[in-house]
C-alpha cells in the first residue's frame, strides 16, 4: 500500500484540518475538569490528527511532524509522568497518588487536587497519543522501507 | 444443524430479559446500590462521591474526579494496558535491524 495520496486536494484539506483537530484535542484535555473529556479522549484526537497527516502526505513527510521512533518512548514517558506523580507524593509523606501533598502552597487543598488531576490527564494524553501513532507505524512497517 | 443454536440463543436471551426485570431503576433511592450503608452495614461509596466530589477536588465534573482522584490507581492500570498493547505491537511487527 502506498501511503502518499499525491492529490493536492487531500494534502491541502488535511493541512487545514489538522491544526483545528489538535486545538480541539487540547481543549478536550484541559476542559476535562468541566465537561466530558479528559486524557484518553484528547489523546485519541491528537493521534487522529497525526495519523491523518500521515495518510495524506505519506509516512516520510509525516515524520517531520512526529518521528516513528518517538512513539514507544513518548508512550513510556506519559506513563512515567503519571506514575512518578504518585511516587513523588509518596516521598512527601502522602499515600500513592494522593495529590494533596503536591508542593503548591499558594493553592487550597481542593485546588491542589485539581492540579494533580490535570497533570495525570496530560500524562495519559501523551501516552495514548504516542501509543496509537506507534501502533499505526508498526502496522505500516513492511511498506515503508521495502 | 443451525436450528438448535438459534433456539438456545433465543432461550438465553429470554432468560436475560427476564432477569433484567428484577434490576432496580437507575434513580431509585431505595435500591441497594444507592443506599448510604449496605446490607451488612458498611458505608456505600456512591453517595460520598456525589456529595464530596466538588468539595474534595474543586472540579465540577464528577466523573473526572472519580476517574483520576478516587480511582487514580485504576486509571494508572488502564494506561499501562494501553502502553502494553503498543509495546506488543512494536515487538511483533517492527522489523529489527540485524535481520536485514
Amino acid at each position: 500500500m502506498k501511503t502518499d495520496s499525491g492529490s493536492p486536494i487531500v494534502v491541502l484539506s488535511s493541512r487545514l484540518l489538522v491544526p483545528f483537530i489538535q486545538l480541539f484535542a487540547l481543549y478536550v484535555i484541559f476542559h476535562g475538569h468541566y465537561s466530558p473529556g479528559g486524557g484518553f479522549q484528547g489523546g485519541t484526537m491528537l493521534a487522529a490528527s497525526i495519523i491523518l497527516m500521515r495518510l495524506a502526505v505519506g509516512t516520510h513527510a509525516g515524520e517531520l511532524q512526529f518521528r516513528r521512533t518517538w512513539g514507544s518512548k513518548l508512550g513510556a514517558a506519559g506513563l512515567a509522568i503519571y506514575a512518578s506523580i504518585g511516587l513523588f507524593v509518596m516521598i512527601l509523606e502522602g499515600n500513592y497518588l494522593d495529590y494533596k501533598f503536591l508542593p503548591l502552597p499558594w493553592l487550597s487543598e481542593a485546588e491542589i487536587r485539581a492540579m494533580g488531576i490535570l497533570i495525570i490527564e496530560i500524562g495519559v494524553a501523551i501516552a495514548v497519543m504516542a501509543t496509537l501513532v506507534s501502533i499505526y507505524d508498526d502496522l505500516l512497517e513492511e511498506d515503508i522501507d521495502a | 444443524m443451525k436450528i438448535m443454536p438459534f433456539i438456545l440463543v433465543c432461550l438465553v436471551g429470554i432468560l436475560m430479559l427476564y432477569a433484567s426485570l428484577g434490576l432496580p431503576f437507575r434513580a431509585d433511592p431505595n435500591s441497594p446500590m444507592n443506599k448510604d450503608t449496605s446490607a451488612v452495614g458498611s458505608v456505600g461509596a456512591a453517595n460520598y462521591y456525589i456529595r464530596n466530589a466538588f468539595k474534595d477536588a474543586n472540579t465540577p465534573n464528577m466523573v473526572t474526579v472519580i476517574l483520576a482522584d478516587y480511582r487514580g490507581y485504576d486509571t494508572l492500570g488502564e494506561t499501562t494496558v494501553i502502553l502494553t498493547a503498543g509495546l506488543v505491537c512494536y515487538l511483533l511487527l517492527r522489523r529489527r535491524k540485524n535481520e536485514n
